[in-house]
């Protein structure tokens, strides 16, 4: 049996901050929608359904805000979905939207994924009590430590490097007006000045908190034909699960996201993703996880994803772009996060994304994970409509 | 309409609905249910196409409550897995899309939810609009009751009629050996005016598990599969004050999409927490006395917040399973006052 062809024709996002006073939730949410529906110039009407993603719910401390939301999405009468798969969840939440329009239940469709910290303390929100978790596990820095020092000790990394990916992710947020983080003053100086956190990550290699939201209106064939704007082709996505803790799971590079990784690349046809793939929008939510992503994506051998970055690969003008948008390190609205990395991919192959716009790409790979490195979430988009 | 594929319920298993499971986690009130799912079909989680589950972690206490649940699978080699933090009736419908897509042939839903931690009338206040409406925590039996009592206004209902409603459900709930509250069960004192104890469910904690499969798949696990004809599911406005609660015109709309309406069904299983509920679900659905409605004995015999609504879809399987059915309706409903609601219709192969 055949799929229709998935196509992103809108593409909307808030501008990140960290705090949105101005707006409620449901504001929030609807000026990202609001922006995708402009960008593909349709209305609320348009949308068959809605499907809405965002991390726990205690962040905002409200259980099942989709019900709250329904009003200011445009989802009343219409079917609406809640995706939660953690940080994962943006990328899952469109895969769950493409899905119905793949499965030809719906032509339109609305996905939308966001964040509002300022309204909790995120920070908090993930360090759960005991018995549930050890105590001093502060946050995900805590937990995501242990496995960066794992990969330098296992590769012979130099210290170097996560700072230059810092360096390089918060310059290329400058270029995004979306970004959070404008850090005009940068230098890598500073970055590797910044006071250390959790050994081996400082201060100014982790993400920030961000209130913000993104939105995506995906459509079909008969869709895409009707866009004012170039659209981006889904040549394929796939979501991968595997257990938080067992004895033999490799937290450095996690099975999952080698499955995931593969099965995307199978339903695009691509063979070697380092030639064939343009740009990469990489959930790296602390820098070092550039180059260990690098290895478990499969665009180096492994132990050698830390020689892409140190050489300047991984740069906006180099050969192999990550996060020319300025990544999940320049702007973390949680839930968002993922989708975000999704919808820049998006952009760069509609050849919409401005001044980081990476030249001549025409497929990129948008990458999400979440929970203790076990859920993955990726898609890879193409400025050219899919053969099979 | 018609699908690009045949795809089928092939096995349902739930656990008993307990008022409290002090001594379980929720890892642990799952995985028996997963066993006996696996069990019933022979197939292994390695099998499965793709896994998604239903929960909240609101009932939980804590962040990311699922991803321990996910452990719980035997999610190694990796599993293609997602999770709607919804009723598991909506993790049924992202497994029944995924195999319309024909990514996967087989799926394993799951959703569980544990009340017994908390107060869940007031953990449902948070459902509510954060900014004007949770900060007065209306709990879920006093928002109840204003559809209750809308409706004996209206002239739709009247309380012995509620009582009624509730009266059959736990007679029929007899012969359900997981339901929590079954017999006669006196009308009670008032909870909230109108609405008795009687008329609302009882509090507890369960687990349930469906297994759905294509095609010659479904054949070959199932004697008689359940085939879902047609699912949809509609939201409405989320305040009460625009709604009329006497009426459900999402449920009405889900039905007519997924082809309710095109033949009678003789089974409908309804999640209808409150008895009034019932009432407004029957209208909504041209649900009248030929139909046999929640033979399990329903939301009013058991009603683990979460697992419910997939129950619902469970039950009305197992009764085609059975041979009891030909021809069924499956609720599920989220959200205060009946906001939310997914209809699927089940038909079993002619005999």
């Amino acid at each position: 049996m055949s799929k229709e062809p998935v196509a992103v024709v809108g593409i909307g996002q808030t501008k990140h901050v960290a705090a949105r006073r101005d707006v409620s939730i449901a504001g929030l949410v609807r000026e990202a929608a609001r922006r995708a529906l402009d960008d593909a110039e349709l209305t609320w009407a348009d949308v068959d359904a809605v499907v809405i993603g965002k991390a726990p719910d205690f962040f905002e401390g409200l259980m099942m805000p989709e019900l709250y939301l329904a009003d200011a999405l445009g989802a009343v009468g219409k079917p609406m979905l809640r995706v939660h798969t953690a940080g994962s969840v943006g990328g899952s939440t469109a895969l769950v939207a493409s899905n119905l329009v793949a499965s030809r239940l719906h032509s339109t469709v609305l996905t939308l994924a966001f964040e509002k910290q300022s309204e909790s303390n995120a920070m908090w929100g993930l360090s759960l009590p005991i018995p549930f978790q050890q105590p001093l596990l502060a946050g995900a820095g805590g937990f995501f430590a242990p496995h960066i020092r794992a990969y330098m000790r296992r590769t012979g990394a130099p210290d170097s490097v996560g700072s230059l990916v810092a360096y390089k992710d918060r310059r290329n947020a400058l270029k995004n007006p979306y970004a959070h983080l404008h850090e005009h003053d940068i230098t890598l100086e500073k970055v590797q000045a910044s006071p250390m956190l959790w050994d081996p990550i400082r201060y100014s290699e982790t993400c920030p908190s961000s209130d913000g939201a993104c939105a995506m209106i995906l459509t079909d064939r008969a869709g895409a034909a009707r866009s004012p704007q170039p659209p981006a082709w889904m040549h394929g996505g796939a979501m991968r699960s595997e257990p938080t803790m067992f004895a033999g799971k490799d937290f450095v590079s996690p099975q999952a996201g080698k499955d995931c990784a593969a099965d995307v690349y199978r339903q695009a046809g691509i063979a070697d993703p380092r030639r064939e793939i343009d740009a990469v929008e990489m959930y790296v939510p602390f820098s070092w996880y550039e180059p260990m992503w690098l290895e478990n994506l499969g665009f180096a051998a492994e132990g050698e994803g830390w020689k892409l970055t140190e050489s300047g690969v991984t740069e906006l003008d180099g050969d192999l772009p990550v996060n020319p948008s300025g990544g999940v390190l320049s702007t973390n609205p949680i839930g968002a996060s993922g989708m975000i990395r999704f919808a820049e991919a998006a952009l760069q192959v509609r050849g919409q994304a401005g001044d980081h716009q990476v030249e001549g790409a025409r497929r990129a790979l948008g990458h999400a994970y979440g929970g203790g490195a076990q859920f993955f979430s990726m898609w890879l988009v193409g400025a050219e409509p899919p053969t099979t | 309409m018609r699908h690009a594929r045949d795809v089928a319920i092939v096995a349902f298993a739930q656990t008993d609905t307990l008022r409290r499971t002090d001594e379980l986690s929720e890892v642990e009130m799952v995985m028996p249910v997963l066993h006996d799912v696996l069990r019933r079909t022979g197939l292994k989680a390695g099998d499965i196409g793709f896994t998604c589950s239903g929960s909240s972690d609101y009932l939980a206490g804590r962040a990311f409550s699922f991803t321990m649940a996910l452990d719980g699978v035997g999610a190694w080699p990796p599993i293609s897995e997602s999770h709607v933090e919804m009723d598991g009736a909506w993790a049924l419908y992202e497994a029944w899309v995924k195999i319309l897509t024909g990514e996967a042939d087989t799926a394993l839903v799951y959703a569980y939810g544990k009340s017994s931690p908390g107060e869940v009338r007031d953990v449902l206040t948070r459902q509510l609009d954060p900014y004007y409406v949770a900060p007065l925590w209306p709990d879920a039996v006093a928002l109840a009751a204003l559809q209750a009592q809308a409706l004996i206004d209206a002239g739709s209902a009247d309380e012995p009629a509620l009582a009624a409603v509730a009266a059959r459900s736990r007679t029929d709930a007899e012969s359900n050996p997981h339901a929590q509250l079954k017999g006669e069960v006196p009308p009670g004192e008032y909870l909230v005016r109108p609405l008795r104890s009687g008329d609302c469910p009882p509090v507890g904690d369960g687990a349930a598990a469906v297994i759905l499969a294509a095609g010659d798949r479904a054949r070959a696990l199932c004697e008689r599969p359940a085939w879902i004809r047609g699912m949809d599911h509609r939201i409405e406005p989320h305040s009460l004050g625009v709604r009329d609660l006497t009426d459900s015109p999402s449920t009405r709309l889900a039905a007519e999409r997924a082809g309710a309406f095109e033949r009678p069904v003789d089974t409908a299983e309804l999640h209808a927490p409150f008895s009034s509920q019932e009432v407004v679900l029957r209208a909504a659905l041209n649900l009248d006395d030929t139909v046999r409605v929640n033979p399990s004995g329903g939301a009013l015999a058991a009603n683990p917040v979460m697992a419910a609504g997939l129950i619902r879809l469970g039950e009305a399987a197992a009764r085609i399973h059975r041979g009891e059915s030909d021809r069924a309706l499956a609720h599920a409903t989220s959200g205060p006052c009946l906001q939310q609601n997914l209809v699927a219709v089940l038909e079993g192969d002619a005999r």
